[in-house]
């Protein structure tokens, strides 16, 4: 009886340790350490890889591109600058933004507000499927079914036709990104009106979108900044845009920012190339200030919902 | 005196024609919609819920069982109970606010005015329209105080006189004093209790029959539960009140009549179950299920 007590272990067995011993490492503890430290630096490893990657790439196209930046180059046409690339794309991403927003904030509600379980889990597989769809096949379908001259419709390249192609790329994120927003809602909330016995799409109209419109304006600008750099469809699409003038109207094949970018650099002509990496540098510095400003916006709807 | 001939069947649609007259002799007379000392009103005092066998089930889990009920006119009726003795689940049952539970599921009736919450044509809008409930924690919109009030009554289409409906119903809710200078401000900027008295006033903004409180006090202090407290009782008689209370002063201090519920072991899982509901005094001194007793003199729960 007395021995159990004076060895303080389990039964009459002692404990493995003296209790009084200083508090250093014993046993295979010193080994656990240093693995743990050997994951953590590994892991800390990538993360910096990551980076180190989006540094270089954006100091190769500042470098390489810086040369071709100037007023002119923004602001003429072909052979000195680029405007029409960048109205067009504007005017194509514009097009794309008018379309896929109404409907991905629609389909957020309905995972979010309406759908059963077995619904919403499967649109929301739709949904990534649709993602991870390969943007040259979108490309390929809408020029099969719309522009080839043999094809179904046989409309022929124009912008507005691509802008229909960036939106089917665009309405899955911001379907699933406004559906992630419209969960930070507090479910207290449409509770409460629901005890008031208010009407479901109003409670939507005046409470629930106004809560969440800062966050699907933040997963917006990103889904813009994502399908403005898109390539594939373009090519299939408005590869014939005339880069002499600006072009404001939809339905002509418009000029856009990366299929510039792919013919400038298929010139045989090097100062093409230069032209290319500032056109470049332009993109790039528009989807960097683009996501930035959307975090920054994001943080503050945030703070302004929880707190 | 209080044994079964004395017992009398609250109900509105068939006053004093008992149950079996009228050949529905099948209908067992609900045990807990019993009086004890008062079988000798003149008019009975109108019911407003008739709560009649209802078991609720949560998927395959039963959270209540055969709960007969009476809740009655302008006054203040009170369920307490150990946790997850399903005083909650029966409440927000009574508005409809479980249907949004995934598997909730509802047997028995439950009449209002005679009509069955649970009935085919019954819009759940509607029963909530009439039937407003106040939640736990304050759960104000992220909006002014001033647009908080004046939310239901705006969607509601009772726009005519919006600020004079905001007055009364911020006075109502003794809330009136200490918001008026700055109702274009963010309700989120109200302390607790202020929240918690904002959001009766958001609900008694339209005027509905019935409140449901569901434990509207526990987030608060006991200042602010006491101004709850005081609110209710002002708000007695122009509204049928049920209130969820873990606190059984509360209970005492606020409500006519009080329920008492608690988990009942019979099957092999405990259910929720109606125990003894009575008058608030005669619960708490002199209770006839010793279960009760114990509960009340803090011997369990």
């Amino acid at each position: 009886m007395s021995s159990t007590l004076g060895s303080g272990g389990f039964g009459d067995r002692p404990r493995a340790y003296d209790p009084a011993a200083p508090l250093t490492p014993t046993g295979n503890l010193r080994r656990r350490q240093i693995f743990s430290k050997f994951t953590e630096y590994l892991a800390t490893a990538a993360a910096i890889g990551a980076i180190a990657v989006l540094v270089i790439v954006i100091y190769a196209v500042v470098q390489h591109g810086i040369d071709a930046i100037s007023w002119d180059f923004i602001t003429k046409s072909a052979p000195e600058g680029v405007a029409p690339a960048l109205v067009g794309s504007a005017v194509i991403v514009g097009i794309a933004t008018l379309i896929a927003t109404p409907l991905g904030v629609l389909i957020a509600l309905y995972l979010n507000e309406y759908a059963g379980r077995r619904a919403a889990s499967f649109v929301s597989l739709t949904m990534d499927v649709m993602n991870g769809l390969p943007a040259i096949i979108v490309g390929l379908f809408f020029f099969t079914f719309m522009v080839n001259q043999k094809g179904t419709l046989g409309l022929g390249q124009a912008g507005w036709i691509a802008g229909l192609a960036l939106s089917i790329i665009m309405v899955p994120l911001i379907a699933r990104g406004t559906q992630g927003v419209l969960r930070l809602i507090p479910k207290s909330q449409s509770e409460a009106a629901d005890a008031l016995g208010v009407a479901r799409w109003r409670t939507v109209l005046s409470v629930i979108l106004p809560s969440a419109l800062g966050g699907i304006l933040t997963v917006t600008i990103l889904s813009i900044a994502r399908a403005a750099g898109e390539t594939a469809p373009l090519l299939l699409l408005t590869s014939n845009g005339d880069i002499s003038r600006v072009v404001l109207n939809p339905f002509e094949a418009l000029a856009s920012g990366p299929t510039r970018i792919y013919t400038l650099s298929e010139e045989a002509n090097p100062a093409g190339f230069t032209e290319a990496w500032g056109l470049s540098l332009l993109f790039i510095s528009f989807i960097l200030f683009a996501s930035l400003g959307a975090r920054a916006l994001l943080a503050r709807s945030k703070r302004k919902t929880s707190s | 005196m209080n044994l079964p001939p004395s017992r009398v069947r609250i109900r509105t649609d068939q006053p004093a024609v008992p149950s079996s007259a009228n050949g529905t002799g099948s209908v067992a007379l609900p045990d807990a919609v019993t009086t004890s000392a008062e079988a000798h009103w003149d008019t009975p005092p109108e019911v407003v819920f008739d709560s009649r066998e209802v078991s609720v089930f949560y998927g395959a889990k039963q959270a209540l069982a055969g709960v007969n009920l009476g809740i009655r006119r302008g006054q203040i009726t009170a369920l307490i109970g150990p946790s997850g003795c399903g005083k909650t689940t029966f409440l927000r049952s009574l508005n409809r606010m479980n249907d949004s539970v995934p598997d909730f599921r509802i047997e028995g009736e439950i009449l209002y005015h005679g009509h069955d919450i649970y009935g085919g044509n019954v819009d759940q809008v509607e029963v909530r329209r009439r039937i407003g409930m106040v939640f736990q924690k304050p759960n104000p919109f992220p909006k002014s105080i001033y647009d908080n009030i004046a939310w239901a009554p705006r969607n509601l289409g009772m726009r005519s006189g919006l600020s004079e409906r905001v007055e009364k119903a911020l006075r109502g809710a003794a809330l009136w004093d200490e918001v008026k200078d700055r109702l274009k401000d963010s309700a989120l900027g109200l302390s607790g209790g202020q929240q918690q008295r904002l959001c009766i006033a958001r609900a008694i903004a339209i005027e509905p029959d019935v409140l449901l409180l569901d434990e509207p006090a526990s987030a608060l202090d006991p200042i602010a539960t006491g101004a709850i407290e005081d609110l209710m009782h002002s708000l007695k008689g122009r509204f049928t009140i049920v209130i969820v209370t873990h606190n059984m002063q509360q209970a005492a201090r606020v409500a006519d009549r009080t329920a008492f519920f608690s988990l009942e072991t019979g099957g092999e899982k405990p259910v929720g179950s109606l125990i003894e509901f009575d008058d608030t005094e005669r619960i708490f001194s002199s209770p006839r299920d010793p279960r009760t007793r114990d509960y009340v003199t803090g011997r369990f729960g």
